[in-house]
């Protein structure tokens, strides 16, 4: 049985925002029922050029069900270029994360998010460009590379996870690695800046405020910055996510990952009673 | 909430006749059945108990038993046997729908240099005779054919492909861990040399399994080691869990009629009432030569591992073999094997009873079921443009 988090769950057995927008500005729908999963993405502008109404339908999994629901919720506010920004690991965030075998459904979501975006603009489906390399799922390299890129992959299997290709047959596996090795060695080591704590302690903050307490207070939950300690960050938790048994793995897996990814990557999140 | 347990292909409930046998094994009783004293000899005496209990469910001499630890082992054992004693012979033959015991190591054997053959199976799983007949050659060192399918519970003619491969002096093997308990089964004038069994698919616990050996087959053990089986699978025996089987054997010989009849009804009314309630639904496999436990239906345009997690809401325990569930991204090997298109092999469950389900548990499905289906196929893109989709993927 996969480990889905409590909110996958919701999203599966309540999802929001299922059917089509009628008169769609925004209209998309990727996958496949080959692949065994699907998503069809209808969207409408409010006349702030802000997504008034956004639906899905999708055939998939608990995963793909529930990432294609969150994917609205999401949207749902925001203009177009706001919502262009949004990538798979932010709706896997959404979610609580998603089990590594089933990022591909996040992947979905983004996907079906570009190219409704792309429908909207009058331009080609971004996921329709390019050389295929996985025949089975049809991937093609761009897809691949930029999975790669953005998620940090570093095995086939990872690449398998997030996309699908190399899933089947296997017979593109050597294509896959060859891309891994040629987005890896972009060059693209980034060296970050050394910070001073002041600065830290300011980004950690903006991050939190940014990036996680919204989501949390959706649900009813807060989170509270005490303290850093050198590398450590120390937080409380407040309002739901005080009495959640799921909020130490929420921490790890959300807050943790993402201020390592935005502030410094060596920042461990603690928490502590206050 | 009590589970409406209905996967059990996948294992069974232990017998609480079978719990009640083994435990003095476990707690009082636990000498070697190989040890000098009485302390350890009574125990021996239980297992002798034991191997003839299980040879009797399959009409079987008692030293033509050799206890494992599952199905899995058994079907190491035979094939990996057959190849050795068999070393100039280079050629496997099997089928396109075993289970990954035999599945996955003849794709191992076959790495090591072997050439495997696997024989297709029709639309409905039936196995291609002639196809079979004409795999077979001089080179040929064994047939590994399973006796009945996990997924959709069809029966393969083992008989008729046994006696195919004795008169050409092949060995055969089959894996009857879905038969043994629920269809009559009788090796005395048999043209099968190994088969194997496994404990925790009809009421022993889990850990336990046989190989039948015919008397006179050359033999090679798996597992080397002390004289226990007589040399053919070293090892102090799991004798709790022998024990456990030998009873289990037992009682799935007493319950074979009830397992055809009563079971078979619930199995029957189930998939009817699905199949009359639910539009744009079938059954996949051979429906006459068929376990009386099994029913594997698909429901169009929608995905497996939704639909048993709709049901998981319910407590009611089901499988798929839809790509989502096997973590392998592609639908079931068995009913790719068979053909079935992408629009159902993806919306694939397995329901398997065993004699503890009741007729009020499958009224509990008939009347839960179809409402998830309506409920997941409202989400699904293919629902309302189905016929279109449909010829397109068939197409």
């Amino acid at each position: 049985m996969w480990e889905y988090t409590d909110k996958v769950k919701e999203h599966f057995l309540n999802p929001r925002n299922v059917g089509e927008v009628e008169n769609p500005d925004g209209a998309a729908t990727v996958g496949s029922l080959a692949c065994g999963d699907a998503l069809k993405l209808t969207f409408k502008l409010d006349d702030q050029g802000r997504i008034q109404d956004a639906r899905f339908k999708t055939f998939g999994c608990a995963s793909a069900i529930a990432s294609a629901s969150a994917l609205t919720e999401m949207i749902k506010g925001k203009t177009v270029e706001e919502a262009a920004k949004i990538s798979n690991q932010d709706i896997a965030n959404f979610l609580g994360g998603l089990p590594e075998e089933k990022m591909h459904c996040s992947v979905m979501g983004r996907e079906a998010l570009e190219a409704a975006i792309a429908h909207y603009r009058g331009e080609p489906a971004p996921t329709e460009e390019g050389k295929i390399v996985c025949e089975c799922f049809g991937v093609t390299e761009e897809e691949i590379a930029r999975v790669v890129r953005e998620n940090n992959l570093r095995t086939i299997e990872e690449v398998t996870n997030y996309t699908k290709a190399g899933g089947g047959c296997g017979n593109c596996h050597e294509a896959i690695q060859e891309i891994i090795d040629r987005v890896r060695s972009e060059g693209k080591v980034v060296t970050r800046p050394k910070l001073s704590n002041i600065q830290k302690i300011k980004m950690i903050e903006e991050t939190i405020d940014r990036e996680i307490r919204p989501a949390l207070q959706q649900d009813g939950g807060d989170l509270e910055l005490i303290d850093v300690v050198g590398n450590r960050v120390l937080v409380a938790t407040r309002g739901a996510c005080a009495s959640c048994a799921a909020s130490h793995l929420t921490l790890k897996q959300v807050v943790e990952a993402k201020l390592r990814e935005l502030v410094w990557p060596e920042l461990e999140v603690e928490e502590v009673t206050s | 909430m009590n589970a409406i347990y209905l996967d059990n292909n996948a294992t069974t409930r232990v017998a609480p006749e079978v719990l009640e046998e083994m435990l003095p094994y476990l707690q009082n009783f636990y000498g070697n059945p190989s040890s000098m004293h009485t302390f350890g000899g009574q125990v021996g005496r239980k297992v002798r108990q034991a191997r003839e209990q299980v040879a009797k469910i399959i009409g079987a001499a008692p030293e033509e038993i050799i206890f494992t630890s599952c199905g899995t082992e058994s079907d190491n054992t035979a094939i990996r046997s057959a190849l050795a004693t068999n070393p100039g012979k280079r050629h496997i033959v099997t089928t396109r729908v075993e289970h990954p015991a035999v599945h996955s190591l003849a794709a191992r054997l076959a790495q090591e240099g072997y050439r495997v053959t696997e024989i297709p199976v029709d639309s409905e799983g039936r196995l291609h005779l002639e196809q079979y007949a004409k795999s077979l050659s001089p080179d040929t060192a064994i047939v590994s054919m399973m006796w009945a399918n996990n997924e959709t519970g069809v029966i393969f003619p083992v008989e008729e492909a046994a006696t195919l491969a004795r008169n050409r002096g092949i060995l055969f093997h089959t894996d009857a861990v879905q038969a043994v308990g629920k269809i009559p089964i009788d090796l005395k004038n048999s043209a099968i040399d190994m088969l194997s069994i496994s404990g925790h698919k009809l009421h022993a616990p889990k850990g336990v399994g046989a190989l039948y050996v015919r008397k006179g087959t050359r033999f090679s053990p798996f597992l080397i080691g002390g004289h226990q089986e007589k040399g053919r699978r070293g090892g102090t025996e799991n004798v709790p869990s022998i024990i456990a089987l030998g009873l289990a054997c037992d009682l799935a010989a007493q319950k074979l009629t009830t397992e055809n009849t009563v079971v078979k009804e619930l199995r029957d009314k189930l998939e009817n009432a699905l199949l009359d309630s639910i539009p744009r639904c079938r059954v996949n496999g051979d429906r006459v030569h068929r376990l009386p436990n099994t029913s594997n239906i698909s429901f169009e345009f929608v995905e497996g591992e939704a639909i048993l997690l709709r049901l998981d809401e319910y407590a009611i325990c089901a499988s798929s073999g839809s790509a989502c569930t096997s973590g392998s991204l592609q639908p079931s090997h068995v009913l790719r094997a068979m053909g079935v298109p992408f629009t159902m092999a993806h919306g694939s469950i397995r329901f398997s009873l065993s004699i503890y389900n009741t007729e009020k548990e499958i009224d509990f499905v008939i009347g839960t079921l179809p409402g998830i289906i309506e409920n997941l196929r409202a989400l699904s893109p293919y629902w309302e443009v189905g016929d279109a989709v449909c010829a397109r993927v068939e197409g």
